[in-house]
């Protein structure tokens, strides 16, 4: 401690709080050290912290796992706990009925796919996701929390990384844990390991793309609405709306027998855009009408397409934050 | 602790700070202007987050420019509005923001321990913060500011929005915060008397500019008003004016009733005059003993701002 900071010793009868010139800490300094030791007990007096400070680094780890819980509800109200874990538990009972289903019905695999799984649960995942990205972007904006953050030695960009990178990770654990109940089932009712271990890792590929693109434009949009109910709103309507369009005019293109046409559409939503993904490149089937997978040049697109909205999105985000400051 | 170098911030339609130099000690030093007068302009500047347009700052001896990162890491915020979440505790929230400023998890809950008993938070410390009142609210604010033990805390407007028992309170805490904890602090407020009352020196900026930048003592003892209440007698109807009769005799500079004197309760029974010296309170107990007047009261005026730009206005035309 250096010696213009010591503080004055609260017990001594000879400090008067509030009373004292600046100068006069300077020549306490031996004295309250001192002092400090005969009355250990009473002295209930400021003590300064000469420990460690961690630094960003730290800072925006210990803001991903406090995100990270958040979207759980962890470390927040019982209430506030409730509809995640009722949403998660809905994820897993249909996995693990996948598996139970496999095994009564001595099948040789599983009846759905891993990344099928994610696919065919997207409406559960909507509505967490709407549940989750607010919790974690809205908030802070709403109550005007953000400057607390900012005027310490995090920056805007890692608070931004921090709380993307923590939604995607609660996406990517909420599609994945069912999946891994799938897998550890197929081991157990002996579904042959290799095929199942390498769709499993597909899976968890697919998981991990799927996570990353619904978090960021359901990050943006949450921190475009400070507040919360908008802000679900607008999240399902902008991954659900776009996607059944599009299957709809997929329909119909299936239904005229322009089924080149049918993976073109795909491109506009994020949902059948990455189940185009899966299929093309991570050897699921297609949920496309007429079963309809992406020829080579479509593949390409699909690619490109995903990795522009990300980084789109992400930009938009970090964007956002800008402007907000103190 | 704050050396601030012919500071200009110039946003395209307003110029927030306009070649603003003025050095800042360790201590409790008042912040004083109007709305808009650039203090929160300022402080985002000292933080590091906005470049100045010219002009320079270090903060403890660190350049605002270059080491932001490595000031904030030093240096506790407090903002004038609610920033607080309603749904969380006092305890939780202010051990994450330790841990925002680099604080380890186990240091973290005991310096917030620490932290928002000595800001006077006790049980309701685990209570959502939804429920506290306003004096509460402000104790938690402060309480996220000291938390990693900064040399100095920027304190934007701390008594807004309280009555005036949490305004004393929340000023003495701020006084407590340089003479207990040691830690310099940096106060912002629209009012002068409440300021005076608790910084060592204070710093005047109006229209970005410096007005005054002097020790609280030069301060009061340059402008100090003194107000007399004496009681009316048979021999002295109008005792007020009796006094200042007798005041003016003596040579005391006398204020003159303002143009809303009347209208004020009591007004009408009240003397202002400037106290120069100590040997002007024995004048007025002399003056009132002597009349045969009861003395009701004799108190110090606390200083709103607009005084100290009248004094300017009127040494400008000097």
């Amino acid at each position: 401690m250096s010696p213009d900071r010591t503080p004055a010793h609260t017990t001594s009868p000879h400090a008067v709080p509030g009373q004292a010139a600046p100068g006069q800490w300077e020549q306490s300094g031996s004295a309250g050290a001192a002092g400090r030791g005969q009355d250990v007990i009473h002295n209930i007096g400021y003590r300064g912290y000469e420990g460690p400070r961690l630094g960003r680094g730290y800072a925006r780890r210990a803001l991903f796992t406090q995100a990270l819980r958040g979207a759980y509800g962890l470390g927040r109200s019982a209430k506030s706990k409730v509809l995640p874990m009722l949403l998660f538990a809905t994820m897993c009972v249909p996995a693990a009925l996948v598996v139970a289903i496999a095994v009564f019905a001595k099948s040789k695999d599983l009846q759905v796919t891993y990344s099928e799984y994610v696919l065919l649960m997207q409406p559960i995942i909507g509505i967490y996701l709407a549940a989750a990205a607010p919790q974690a972007f809205s908030l802070d904006l709403r109550f005007r929390t953000t400057p607390l953050y900012f005027s310490r030695p995090l920056t805007r960009g890692d608070y931004v990384a921090a709380k993307y990178a923590a939604l995607t990770a609660a996406l990517f654990v909420f599609t994945a844990v069912p999946l891994l109940i799938m897998y550890v089932g197929a081991l157990l009712a002996k579904l042959g390991v290799a095929h199942q271990t390498e769709k499993f890792a597909q899976g968890l590929v697919f998981c991990a793309l799927f996570a990353l693109l619904h978090a960021a434009i359901a990050a943006w949009i949450a921190a475009l609405t400070p507040r919360r109910g908008f802000g679900v709103a607008a999240i399902i309507v902008a991954i659900t709306v776009p996607y059944f369009l599009v299957s709809a005019l997929q329909g119909i293109a299936a239904t005229t027998d322009k089924n080149t046409a049918i993976g073109w559409l795909g491109v506009g939503s994020p949902g059948t855009l990455l189940d185009g993904v899966q299929s093309k490149f991570l050897g699921g089937p297609s949920g496309f009408p007429a079963a309809q997978t992406l020829d080579a040049a479509q593949g390409a697109v699909y690619l490109v397409v995903l990795v522009a909205l990300l980084a789109c999105f992400t930009t938009l985000l970090l964007r956002r934050y800008r402007k907000a400051g103190l | 602790m704050i050396a601030i170098e012919s500071l200009s911030k110039r946003f395209p339609r307003v110029t927030a700070l306009d070649r603003l130099t003025v050095g800042i000690e360790p201590g409790v030093t008042g912040l004083v202007g109007a709305n808009g007068a650039g203090k929160s302009t300022l402080i985002k500047i000292l933080l590091g987050l906005s470049p100045a347009t010219e002009g320079s700052a270090t903060v403890l001896g660190m350049d605002v420019a270059t080491q932001g990162g490595a000031i904030r890491e030093r240096v506790g915020y407090m903002p004038e509005h609610d920033c607080l979440p309603p749904d969380v505790s006092a305890t939780e929230f202010v051990v994450h923001m330790a841990r925002m400023s680099g604080l380890p998890a186990t240091a973290a809950r005991e310096r917030t321990a620490d932290t928002l008993r000595h800001v006077g938070l006790y049980e309701e410390r685990y209570r959502p913060m939804g429920g506290y009142s306003t004096g509460m609210k402000q104790r938690v604010k402060l309480a996220q500011a000291l938390v990693h033990d900064p040399r100095l805390v920027l304190l934007d407007e701390p008594t807004n929005g309280l009555d005036p028992v949490g305004r004393d309170e929340m000023l003495g805490l701020i006084r407590r915060v340089h003479s207990d904890f040691g830690i310099s602090v940096l106060v912002t407020s629209h009012l002068l008397g409440e300021l005076e009352r608790t910084s060592d020196h204070i710093v005047v900026i109006d229209g970005g500019k410096l007005l005054r930048s002097s020790s609280t003592a030069d301060f009061t003892q340059r402008t100090a008003v003194l107000a007399v209440e004496v009681t009316d007698t048979d021999t002295h109807p109008d005792g007020a004016a009796a006094l200042r009769e007798a005041l003016r005799q003596a040579g005391v500079a006398l204020h003159e009733p303002g143009p809303d004197g009347g209208r004020a309760p009591g007004a009408g029974h009240l003397v202002t005059l400037d106290a120069a010296d100590e040997s002007v309170y024995d004048t007025v107990r002399d003056a009132a003993a002597g009349l045969g007047l009861g003395l009701v009261r004799m108190e110090q005026r606390r200083h709103q701002i607009s005084e100290v730009f009248t004094e300017r206005s009127a040494g400008d035309v000097a």
